[in-house]
């Protein structure tokens, strides 16, 4: 282990986008403070594939009651989680949050017109396999408009939350759909300072995934930080 | 021209938004029944070996407001400096030790408390032993991407004052917002300001 390669934190979003208001009072003023990862931030947190529940990765059935499903279109959501070099994370814990299909989140502060629906809580997670594989059944969220500018809304999406293999890897971001008009209208997107980085945030329609008569599928790929490696290192990982 | 560079550009952050309890914290935020219990509660047990120390803090924005919608994760080394991980080639890590913790935040409040055990030193990679710390990681709605930073005891002049990451910085002023003040018998309090004269040292590692 010789750390992990730098954030490049222009990618990133910045700390103030005014245009996201919310930001303004909420993001630090001084420089960060830079230094090479340690063991504090080269460990972390594992999650074993036996603490999940049948139904964690099926938002469809996981707060529906017996016999019943959430109304919505039913996608299926997969992907793999990848580090910088292209390599699969096994074992990453990927959490997901998300708006019903009318666009409200089951949430005692939400104040959305749009009603609950009784079958979906709007959560779920699933640990990736070997290869960094994952996948979930959802139903698709709806946009929704948020108090931020006088007519601000949201593109639909999805929240992602993921623990790679080291609290340098934490990542929270969201997950967009392809063809959403609302996407480049979105103040929270445009935190971030480039399309291509908006891009690689924007699920694919994936037909070959689809389940017939069932679902459509859309793929997303995270690419968490990865940690370089040379064979100069007096000792390599897993060896 | 040269071999293409074939590295993958890491996800973009976003923020977590307002709604970020149902999805990490969803029996706090009220959805019950998906999971058994929110993950990161309890990061030790009765068999934990060490000091109990119970870690209370608040996160203020920049008029001093407290965030309510945050989410606070934690993540430190055993009594003897050992981390729960598969990394961890040093020895054996307290197995009765989780390491990790997440907090919603009080509801009415927002001030978290992790209860767990003092940590221990970890090595630094130039060899040196660095203080006793916890590494913080804070989202919410409004913040783009998470912030890191860690904490440090105010009871631990000595190994502070050979910390390899206190003492690199330069405005050495600033210091006091990495240090948790000793409040009662093992409470240690760690307020985190996002802003303002007080602003917490974040960190870009």
């Amino acid at each position: 282990m010789s750390g992990y390669i730098a954030r490049d934190r222009a990618w990133h979003p910045p700390a103030l986008t005014p245009g996201y208001k919310t930001s303004v009072a909420r993001s630090p003023t001084r420089a960060l403070l830079s230094f090479a990862t340690t063991m504090s931030e080269e460990t972390g947190p594992m999650f074993g594939h036996d603490m999940l529940g049948p139904q964690d990765g099926d938002l469809i059935h996981n707060y529906a009651a017996a016999g019943q499903s959430a109304i919505g279109p039913r996608i299926v959501v997969h992907g793999r989680v990848l580090d910088e070099a292209g390599r699969g994370v096994p074992g990453a814990m990927v959490e997901v949050w998300q708006a019903n299909a009318g666009g409200r989140y089951r949430h005692k502060k939400e104040g959305y017109i749009a009603p609950l629906a009784p079958n979906f809580g709007g959560c779920g997670r699933v640990i990736t396999g070997e290869d960094g594989g994952y996948e979930f059944r959802t139903i698709q969220p709806g946009p929704y408009p948020w108090p931020n500018g006088p007519n601000d809304w949201r593109p639909a999406h999805i929240h992602f939350s993921v623990f790679g293999h080291a609290f340098a890897q934490r990542l929270i971001t969201q997950m967009y759909f392809e063809g959403d008009p609302l996407i480049p209208l979105c103040p929270i997107v445009r935190t971030i300072p480039s399309d291509a980085a908006i891009d690689r945030l924007t699920a694919a329609l994936d037909m070959n995934a689809t389940i017939p008569m069932d679902a459509r599928a859309y793929k997303f790929d995270i690419v968490l930080r990865g940690a370089r490696q040379t064979l100069f290192e007096n000792r390599m990982e897993g060896v | 021209m040269a071999q293409a560079l074939t590295y993958l550009k890491e996800s973009a952050s976003q923020t977590a938004g307002p709604y970020v309890h149902i999805g990490c914290t969803p029996n706090f935020s009220g959805i019950e029944g998906i999971y058994p219990n929110d993950l990161g509660q309890a990061l030790i047990n009765d068999a934990t070996l060490g000091d109990r120390i119970a870690i209370k803090g608040t996160v203020f924005d920049g008029t001093g407001t407290p965030l309510k919608d945050a989410l606070i994760e934690i993540w430190h080394a055993d009594a003897q400096g050992l981390y729960p991980s598969a990394k961890e080639t040093r020895g054996t890590p307290d197995p009765n030790f989780v390491g990790w913790g997440r907090s919603p935040g009080d509801m009415a409040t927002g001030e978290f408390t992790f209860e767990t055990v003092k940590p221990g030193r970890v090595p630094h990679r130039d060899g040196g032993l660095m203080a006793p710390h916890v590494t913080f990681w804070i989202v919410a709605r409004g913040i783009n991407i998470g912030l890191h930073t860690r904490m440090y005891f105010a009871d631990e002049p000595d190994a502070n004052a050979e910390d390899p990451i206190l003492t690199r910085i330069e405005h050495q002023n600033r210091v006091p917002t990495l240090l948790a003040t000793p409040e009662g018998k093992g409470v240690y309090r760690f307020d985190i300001h996002l802003q303002g004269d007080s602003e917490t040292i974040f960190f870009d590692i």
